[in-house]
């Protein structure tokens, strides 16, 4: 929780100001880190979504990417099929998808821990083989194409437009969720986490809370694979595979499950790593003259930093920053008392 | 009506929570044999019995934890076996837990909202959008909270601490805010002074009294603390091995040979 | 009807290696309750590692052999070593990330060595066929299932009368009571990965001897889930049942209903069947269920 910091004003008209600007900016990569930025709103969407209900309520999901292939081919087959435009084939994505999360859950809710990974696993297939073999609606391999639709005369997968649509909803997908956390459903989500049975017994319907839970993290998942077929432009069951479900779970863990910030750390990490592995194997290469696939290095990498993360900090990234925060905060705190601007007492933060 | 008085006309008012022959069992062992009790409303009322004897089977099966395999729960007359946990909470019947049971991570303030959640109508959308609807019933809750509960209890300093970093006397307190939070009707307390020293037992005990007549409350209290037991219950039922065994006012029981039998060894109940 | 026996063949003899397999699974599971999704990884890179002695050093089989087992015995070591041990008590999502991360490693690097062709397997086995109730069945998959049902009974006997797993059972169940005991749960931990790292070899290399080497052999780390709930997932028994069930289910699935869906049905298939039981009985058909207690 941000405190309500009235010294603060200033630095966010700054960012807001950066933020409106900078798409503009004549600056050579701009392009480049639009791209980057427009990549890592899709996946902060997608990761909030899966935290709320790993992070948060405690389900572990293998699937995410499958609810983001619903997400997107809703809005592929609306779009193409049925030539609804853009402003309702995003939340149509999102409801669709809520919809096949619950289809999903209702019979998997009542399964724990290893069991609920295993039928999210399951379903993370199923829906694959349907992305694949429904093809009359899919199109299969081949991959579907998708006009983009047009904002004032652009379309909307230029990367300017984009930037703004997906960062937007990004913003408004944290404030949502921590939101949510203020209240009685995002309280019932943790206590279902921590203590299932003692949740029940106070009064919490905790096979309805999960299904909410299921279907809020799909109604995510949906507009992140909505966005993603507008900005891709084409899409295949190749992006909605496992190791995609498994790059989101990553993204929580790096980032810090069960925090909100996590999801917005741990995409940007997701997003970035590969593209900074890409650099380094670009610079090295002459030098190391090495026959190394980018995906098998991508792979040691990803699964180095994975196990780091457990073994060393399993609380993730907004854990590291939390406590380098506090250091900063207490030492600014032991220069106020030293030099008597502030009074005895030591804020710790909690 | 006094409470002696309505002890005495127990059947012709209708009581407060009825149990009728229940039984319970797991695999070979017979936790709960045909067990029947009425608690008349408004009374505090103790269940006793070693170690084993059923007691805390008893209520896991008022809560709805455990399916009895025989028997009627009935509450304010209307039969509540066939629900489910969460409903029975519903009803007006709140508990605290033996092993305590909070929530550690969150906040004191966050688990006593939590024993409030059933009064709480704000949905997933609304709570979201968060201004206007689930806004307005956040800052009510808070509000009914410090007022009733936080100060009454002396939590207020304590209300943002996380859980797991409080003393065992201060859980349980928190464990006694969340189940009253709900403003119940009827309250269970499982063994709510365990563990605690005189000084916190005091404390406690004077609380459970003060809130209990505040709000015109039925306890049903399970204690091994023989000297609070036989001090503040107006009615005692023992337990052993899963059933009855003896019932009556504090002065009755402590005169059971039976009872004396189970506490203190065959010597004394030849006295 | 002959068809129909036919495909049942095999599918068992299909089955018996995810048997195999999965047994990997369950001893790990069985001894420290960690759920290992790197065991297709490590059969994978154990029939690798074979390959890479026989016909890229050039030693004889026997010898190749005996060196993949320590190879791959030591790599289990290093995992329990130097990750495992630091992750007791997590989260159950944090064990499956971390074999997860385990299982990344252990793909790119045999990516970045051999490469994604496929490789044939050299022969290791005197390789004949017998007739088996029409079907032709290969020698490979006899020696797969036979060491599936030798390894079944040694596990067997194993946990159940010697020290070692008796002990192994007490550390899954209750670490802290274990070490109170006088049973090195670390010693027990370091033996556990080491027999599973050598059982996921052998797995890999009855695989490969079937059908390609290939980098993608570690998919069969996720195909064995369904045999591990099918037969439980404490269940050594029923690893190997479930194995046999869940590798005739997927040679019926191929033949009979995937015509009429289309795809490769098949490798869903199982993974439909796994939803089934999941809503049946989810503890398998020998899993012990478990019991919560407030």
């Amino acid at each position: 929780m941000e405190p309500s910091n009235r010294r603060g004003w200033p630095y966010y008209l700054l960012f807001l100001a950066v933020f409106i600007l900078f798409p503009f900016s004549l600056f050579q990569y701009t392009k480049y880190i639009l791209f980057l930025v427009n990549m890592t709103a899709i996946g902060v969407i997608g990761a909030l979504g899966l935290n709320i209900l790993t992070g948060y309520t405690g389900l572990i999901s293998l699937g995410q990417a499958a609810f983001m292939g619903v997400g997107a081919y809703t809005v592929a087959i609306l779009g193409t099929k049925v030539g609804l435009p853009m402003w309702i084939n995003l939340p149509a994505a999102g409801i669709i998808t809520t919809l096949v999360g619950i289809i999903v859950g209702t019979p998997s809710l009542r399964l724990k821990g290893f069991y609920l990974a295993m039928s999210t696993l399951a379903a993370e297939f199923l829906l694959e083989y349907v992305f694949k073999n429904w093809e009359s609606m899919t199109q299969g391999v081949q991959g579907l194409f998708i006009t983009p639709p047009r904002v004032f005369g652009i379309h909307i997968n230029n990367d300017r437009v984009f930037y703004f649509l997906s960062v937007s909803l990004a913003v408004l997908g944290v404030i949502g969720a921590r939101n949510l956390f203020r209240t009685n459903v995002g309280r019932a989500f943790i206590a279902i986490r921590d203590r299932d049975i003692a949740a029940e017994l106070i009064g919490i319907n905790v096979f309805k809370y999960k299904l909410v839970s299921f279907a809020i993290s799909s109604f995510y998942a949906g507009v992140a694979g909505g966005l993603w077929c507008y900005y891709m432009t084409i899409i295949n069951p190749e992006a909605f595979q496992l190791s995609i479900s498994i790059d989101y779970v990553a993204m929580i863990i790096v980032g810090g499950m069960g925090t909100l910030f996590g999801s917005v750390y741990g995409a940007i990490f997701v997003v970035l790593l590969p593209e900074a592995i890409q650099r380094l194997m670009e610079v090295l290469q002459p030098v190391l003259h090495m026959e190394y696939t980018f995906a098998a290095f991508k792979q040691i990498v990803f699964g180095v930093i994975i196990v780091i993360f457990l073994v060393f900090e399993p609380k993730g990234l907004s854990e590291i920053f939390s406590r380098l925060g506090n250091r900063i905060s207490n030492r600014k705190g032991k220069e106020a008392i030293q030099d008597g601007s502030l009074p005895g007492s030591r804020n710790t933060k909690g | 009506m006094s409470i002696l008085q309505q002890l005495k006309h127990k059947d012709k008012i209708q009581p407060h929570l009825e149990i009728h022959d229940l039984s319970l069992h797991f695999g070979g062992v017979q936790a709960l044999h045909q067990v029947d009790l009425e608690v008349p409303r408004g009374i505090l009322f103790s269940l006793i019995g070693p170690n084993g004897a059923g007691k805390t089977s008893l209520i896991n099966c008022i809560s709805k934890f455990y399916e009895p395999n025989a028997g009627k729960i009935i509450f304010n007359g209307r039969e509540i076996t066939p629900f489910r946990p969460h409903a029975v909470a519903r009803f007006g019947i709140s508990r605290t837990f033996q092993n305590i049971e909070l929530f550690k991570g969150m906040t004191v303030l966050d688990n006593i909202k939590l024993g409030r959640h059933i009064h709480l109508r704000s949905g997933a959308v609304a709570g979201m959008v968060y201004l206007g609807k689930a806004k307005r019933e956040e800052e009510r809750l808070e509000e009914f909270i410090d007022r009733e509960i936080l100060d009454f209890l002396g939590l207020t300093p304590i209300k943002n601490r996380v859980v797991a970093t409080l003393p065992y006397g201060m859980q349980k307190r928190v464990d006694l805010a969340r189940a009253l939070s709900a403003k119940p009707e009827f309250l269970i307390l499982d063994e709510p002074v365990a563990g605690m020293n005189r000084e916190e037992t005091q404390d406690m005990i004077t609380h459970i009294l003060e809130i209990k007549k505040a709000w015109g409350l039925t306890v049903l209290l399970i204690e091994h603390d023989m000297e609070v037991v036989m001090n503040i219950s107006d009615w005692i039922v023992v337990m052993n091995f899963g059933e009855k065994i003896a019932e009556g006012t504090p002065a009755i029981v402590q005169k059971n040979p039976e009872v004396i039998r189970i506490y203190l060894g065959h010597a004394y109940s030849e006295t | 009807m002959d068809l129909l026996i036919q495909v049942l063949i095999a599918g068992i003899t299909i089955g018996s290696i995810y048997s195999l397999i999965a047994l990997g699974v369950v001893l790990i599971f069985k001894s420290s309750g960690v759920i290992n999704f790197a065991q297709g990884s490590m059969v994978m890179v154990g029939a690798f590692i074979t390959y890479a002695l026989v016909v890229q050093f050039k030693l004889p089989i026997l010898l190749s052999l005996a060196l993949t087992f320590v190879i791959s015995g030591l790599m289990g070591m290093v995992i329990e070593r130097f990750v495992l041990r630091y992750l007791s008590g997590a989260s159950l999502i944090s064990v499956i990330m971390v074999t997860m991360g385990i299982s990344y490693i252990l793909d790119g690097g045999a990516l970045a060595t051999w490469g994604s062709s496929n490789f044939t397997y050299p022969k290791l086995f005197p390789s004949f066929s017998i007739q088996l109730g029409g079907v032709k069945v290969s020698s490979v998959y006899l020696w797969s299932f036979l060491t599936s049902m030798v390894l079944l009974v040694v596990f067997l006997f194993f946990f159940k009368y010697s020290k070692m797993g008796l002990s192994m059972r007490a550390a899954a169940d209750n670490q802290k009571v274990a070490v109170v005991l006088g049973i090195s749960a670390r010693r027990v931990l370091s033996l556990t990965w080491i027999i599973t790292s050598a059982v996921a070899t052998a797995g890999g290399i009855l695989l490969a001897s079937i059908s390609a080497l290939h980098v993608n052999l570690s998919y069969i780390g996720l195909v064995v889930f369904p045999v591990v709930i099918l037969g439980g997932l404490d269940s050594i028994p029923g690893a190997v049942v479930g194995g046999l069930i869940v590798g005739a289910l997927e040679a019926i699935a191929g033949v009979y209903i995937a015509p009429y869906l289309g795809g490769a049905f098949q490798q869903v298939a199982s993974f439909a069947f796994l939803l089934i039981i999941l809503l049946i009985k989810p503890y398998g058909l020998f899993g012990t269920k478990e019991i919560e207690r407030l």
